[in-house]
């Protein structure tokens, strides 16, 4: 049950510390669970970033103090769905921000629309201080904001080493002409596999240098990703669900990987679902249901709010039931949901966190 | 047995005819879009259409020297390609595919009009374009040659010379752009867009790049043919061949720098080898295991229809047998079954 009221022991595999001995202030645990890893290095960005948050208030469209990207009155409709509106949202810089909610709130059309790959009704969104409405895909990943996929897309017929290699950013050889003349570009692409050796290495996957991408397993497919999108060096990275699909074992694999990013001073908004995750690693929670933000806060703050609940296990989940009530709830709730969501939700949804 | 040796010579000289190269260029331009971009192309012979009838008209109509004609023909199909490819590369890979079948079979309608007829020549099209490229040959034009038994007329041997050695450029062409970070990228957009996308690859203006230079390897191909044949006709550049030269790459193997040189000499060796022997077969009276008589079932001028039926054959049971084609790489293609 990942929305769990009330906060207790809960952690991944092969990590015990966490979540258990939870640190009394809000924020997030994962660096007081970890302090002999390598990177753990004094006043660490992490620190930076959860000490800046730790004062704000835990509300809806907080600001602030150091936003990387800064959303203003996005919406975003197919048909008759709003499938995003989001009033007002700031990332802070350095930190990772979890993004959760139910099935269809949303999260995955935020991310399309943040990095160009789906174009708003109404909204700016800015990175940096840019505004990044009308950029193509490719022009906002260049800015330095990367993304991964939900359903991941290893380059299957490319070789590992070749999927790595095609992350750098600003690659001479890439045009047309200069192709033609490998003096203009071999430094360059020396350089690149070097970095893109180091990052294989980091993520385990040097072995497999020479193999197609599509013979790798489905969690080495989402470590192939994640290290491809850190060879163009982004300042924010977006993860759409890293962990779905990924046994708990490199689950931790992933998470460190994910933490070694913010240390490198980096920002990421992840998607994810597993509650125990977003709990040990998010500096930010924010919470999206039906294509609204409903709630913000540091991790502990998230499964005491009410709303927050009841997006995940609908209103009245608390109260004692006679099977008469739960059956007018029941029906009351499929109503307002088919009234909210009509025509793409089905009640069905509701049930699949 | 004397049949057969002159069948399997006829069928070695038709490899290095002026046909093989005219399909080993289409199809060098049909690997690049479908072998290594994923766009599907199925009016390559529009591109060969332009470049044949780019030198027609520049020379005959117009009066212009050949190498003008050349670079009308080189320019048409670059012209051709950015028309096809602005509107459907954004879209998804289907739309450049209706496109491109609508555009071949409409330019030749357009060519063979009667309306087209002061610009075209219409249906009997034009001739008497190649005299400047003749000239320049360093041989006797009308001269004959023996070349290891098979008989050449000197402007064929500089024809295909000519021929061979732009199928060669175009090879290295490819082979260079496709070890570079460029094909790098052509081949990440084929795997996936949206992923190149967010790797900050511009999609689009790849896939155009590749369309054009595809088409213009497309537009060489046109040249060498009108050339052979000494005259442009519409109805030589039915859409048919495009399939022909898509059956050449997959019979070489896609995504291989040889892959469609390969699949066009091995195609024109079949056709030729099979229709002479067919037709041997067929004068000579010989019995099917003493069943029936072959010429009682079977008349010569079945045989051109059944080369075809023995390439299809022979494409299928390649696709059986050895779906990556004579010279791909199996574990690329089984990658794709997943």
């Amino acid at each position: 049950m990942p929305a769990d009221p009330t906060p207790h022991g809960s952690s991944p595999a092969g990590d015990p510390a966490a979540g258990a001995t939870r640190a009394p202030a809000p924020g997030p645990d994962a660096d007081a669970d970890a302090p002999a890893r390598a990177w753990a290095r004094g006043d660490a960005p992490a620190r930076l970033a959860q000490t800046a948050l730790a004062d704000l208030p835990w509300q809806v469209g907080v600001p602030k103090p150091d936003p990387v990207v800064v959303v203003d009155g996005v919406t975003r409709t197919f048909g008759g769905l709003t499938a995003v509106s989001v009033d007002h949202l700031e990332i802070q810089r350095g930190g990772i921000t979890g993004l959760i909610g139910p099935n269809g709130a949303g999260k995955t059309t935020l991310f399309n629309l943040l990095t160009g790959f789906d174009q708003p009704n109404t909204g700016t969104w800015s990175f940096d201080g840019r505004p990044l409405g009308k950029l193509a895909p490719h022009q906002v990943a260049r800015l330095g904001v990367v993304r991964t996929f939900q359903l991941t897309k290893a380059l299957s017929r490319l070789t590992v080493l070749q999927n790595m290699l095609l992350g750098a950013k600003d690659q001479s050889g890439e045009s047309f002409f200069k192709a033609l003349l490998p003096t203009t570009w071999r430094g360059q692409e020396k350089a690149n596999t070097e970095k893109a050796l180091d990052l294989l290495r980091r993520f385990k996957l040097d072995a497999k240098k020479d193999d197609f991408a599509g013979t790798l397993s489905g969690g080495q497919r989402k470590l192939l990703e994640m290290a491809r999108a850190l060879m163009s060096d982004p300042k924010v990275v977006m993860l759409d669900e890293p962990m779905a699909g990924v046994n708990p074992a490199l689950t931790q694999s992933l998470l460190g990987h994910v933490k070694d990013l913010r240390e490198e001073g980096m920002s990421v908004i992840f998607v994810e679902h597993d509650m125990d995750v977003v709990r040990d690693i998010s500096d930010w929670v924010v919470v999206m249901a039906a294509g609204r933000v409903i709630a913000e806060g540091p991790p502990e703050s998230i499964s005491q709010n009410k709303d927050v609940v009841d997006a995940y296990l609908g209103a009245h989940h608390d109260a004692p039931l006679t099977s008469e009530e739960e059956d007018r709830v029941l029906a009351e709730s499929r109503a307002a949901i088919i009234a909210e969501r009509a025509p793409a939700g089905t009640p069905s949804e509701r049930t699949g966190l | 047995m004397t049949e057969f040796l002159d069948a399997l010579q006829l069928g070695v000289r038709a490899m290095f005819a002026y046909q093989a190269v005219f399909f080993a260029l289409l199809a060098i331009g049909l690997n690049l879009h479908f072998g290594y971009t994923g766009l599907l192309n199925f009016g390559q012979i529009a591109f060969a259409m332009l470049g044949g009838y780019g030198i027609a008209i520049s020379v005959s109509q117009w009066g212009l020297p050949f190498g003008v004609g050349v670079l009308v023909g080189l320019g048409a199909a670059v012209v051709l390609a950015l028309l096809l490819g602005l509107p459907t590369l954004r879209l998804r890979a289907d739309y450049l595919g209706i496109v491109t079948i609508a555009a071949a079979e409409a330019l030749r309608l357009l060519f063979r009009s009667v309306s087209a007829t002061d610009l075209t020549g219409s249906t009997l099209g034009l001739q008497a374009f190649n005299g400047g490229f003749l000239a320049l040959c360093p041989w006797t034009v009308a001269k004959r040659y023996d070349i290891l038994g098979t008989r050449w007329s000197g402007a064929e041997l500089w024809v295909i010379t000519v021929g061979w050695t732009l199928v060669l450029l175009c090879s290295l062409l490819v082979f260079a752009l496709m070890r570079s970070p460029w094909g790098r990228v052509l081949r990440a957009v084929r795997e996936d867009e949206d992923a190149a996308r967010a790797l900050g690859k511009n999609v689009y203006a790849y896939k155009m790049q590749s369309l054009v230079l595809g088409g213009v390897f497309g537009a060489l191909g046109g040249m060498v043919y009108a050339v052979g044949t000494g005259a442009v006709q519409p109805d030589q550049y039915q859409n048919a061949n495009t399939f022909l030269a898509y059956g050449a790459l997959i019979l070489g193997g896609a995504a291989r720098v040889l892959g469609p040189v390969i699949g066009a000499m091995l195609l024109w060796f079949i056709i030729a080898f099979s229709e002479s022997g067919l037709t041997a077969l067929v004068d000579s009276g010989v019995s099917f295991f003493g069943l029936f008589r072959l010429d009682e079932v079977f008349s010569t001028t079945d045989v051109s229809y059944a080369r075809f039926v023995i390439i299809g054959l022979g494409i299928m049971l390649l696709m059986v047998f050895r779906p990556q084609g004579i010279i791909g790489d199996r574990r690329e293609v089984m990658l794709d079954a997943r």
